[in-house]
């Protein structure tokens, strides 16, 4: 998605010099939180300022916001039947793999080490053993990160 | 994906808005529909909830502490960059965010498979993905519509 926005916003409509975009988003995909939000943010502001934020943000949801409400409201009506009850069983695995897959696939380039990852395997098991709440994931993982200056 | 243990603890476990297959159903719902899948699990619990406002509450609380964080960071930036305690604690979030993955997974694999037909398709989902380089929404499809035929 990232070659569509910076041809958009830096060769088409030069809102942005291709260096400010560049050092934009490297610390906008340093930032946790939703890759897309956080960008049409930075974007938005660079721009013009908060109200840009603002609507730079509405124009990256709005479309699955729609589509999905749009989902949703024929979902509900139709999830009690069989045939979309064994849909969403055949799908689950599939789902499983995605997810299982992403795991692999970033974990191989976020994670340098192996003291990274055993602390991902110590902080995975935070939450199945102990019952952790998530959140404490994020907190534990950032303090260790400083414990250790890397 | 690294949101979906905390949006099931929360949606699930504290808040009960919605059963664990429903939960189920939904991340499958927002894997296929385009966008990022935080904010349609957002969308969906909150239109199933609170209708349209619902929807729009969900989505928006669920983009607010993204917005502030950026906001605050962009104007302290020159700060932010040289800063070596934010840079280490947010290296330090690299495993934390492979970790909630793994536990996404692990939970949803733990609801959603439940018989020996499944597990075969998780593991060929997995090897198509991987091997052949599969296109995620057509194997979703084709995974659904299979099981669609199976469970009959």
């Amino acid at each position: 998605m990232i070659p569509l926005i910076k041809r958009e916003i830096v060769e088409k409509k030069k809102m942005l010099t291709e260096e400010e975009f560049i050092e934009g988003l490297s610390v906008a995909q340093s930032l946790p939180g939703v890759m897309a939000v956080n960008t049409a943010c930075f974007v938005g502001r660079k721009v013009e300022g908060m109200l840009g934020s603002i609507i730079a943000i509405s124009g990256a949801v709005l479309p699955s916001f729609l589509i999905i409400m749009l989902i949703a409201s024929f979902f509900l009506q139709y999830r009690h039947l069989e045939i979309v009850q064994n849909f969403f069983r055949g799908a689950t695995p599939a789902i499983v793999a995605l997810i299982a897959g992403g795991v692999a696939d970033i974990g191989k380039s976020a994670l340098d080490d192996w003291e990274d990852l055993l602390i991902a395997f110590f902080l995975f098991s935070l939450v199945i053993f102990l019952k952790l709440h998530p959140l404490w994931i994020v907190l534990i993982g950032g303090v260790l990160g400083i414990a250790r200056k890397k | 994906m690294a949101a979906l243990p905390l949006i099931e603890k929360e949606v699930v476990d504290t808040y009960q808005w919605l059963g664990s297959s429903e939960f189920l159903e939904l991340v499958t719902l927002s894997e296929l529909t385009p966008g990022p899948i935080g904010i349609n699990c957002a969308t969906f619990t909150g239109f199933k909830v609170g209708g349209v406002l619902g929807a729009a509450s969900a989505t928006l609380a669920f983009c607010l502490p993204s917005i502030l964080l950026v906001t605050l960071v962009f104007h302290f930036l020159s700060y932010f960059k040289e800063n070596a305690i934010v840079q280490h604690f947010l290296r330090g979030l690299r495993p934390a965010v492979i970790a909630l993955m793994a536990v996404a997974a692990y939970s949803l694999a733990q609801k959603g498979i439940k018989d020996w037909f499944a597990i075969l398709l998780g593991i060929a989902s997995f090897v198509f993905l991987f091997r052949k380089k599969t296109d995620p929404i057509f194997l979703l499809l084709l995974s659904g519509a299979i099981g669609v035929i199976w469970y009959r």
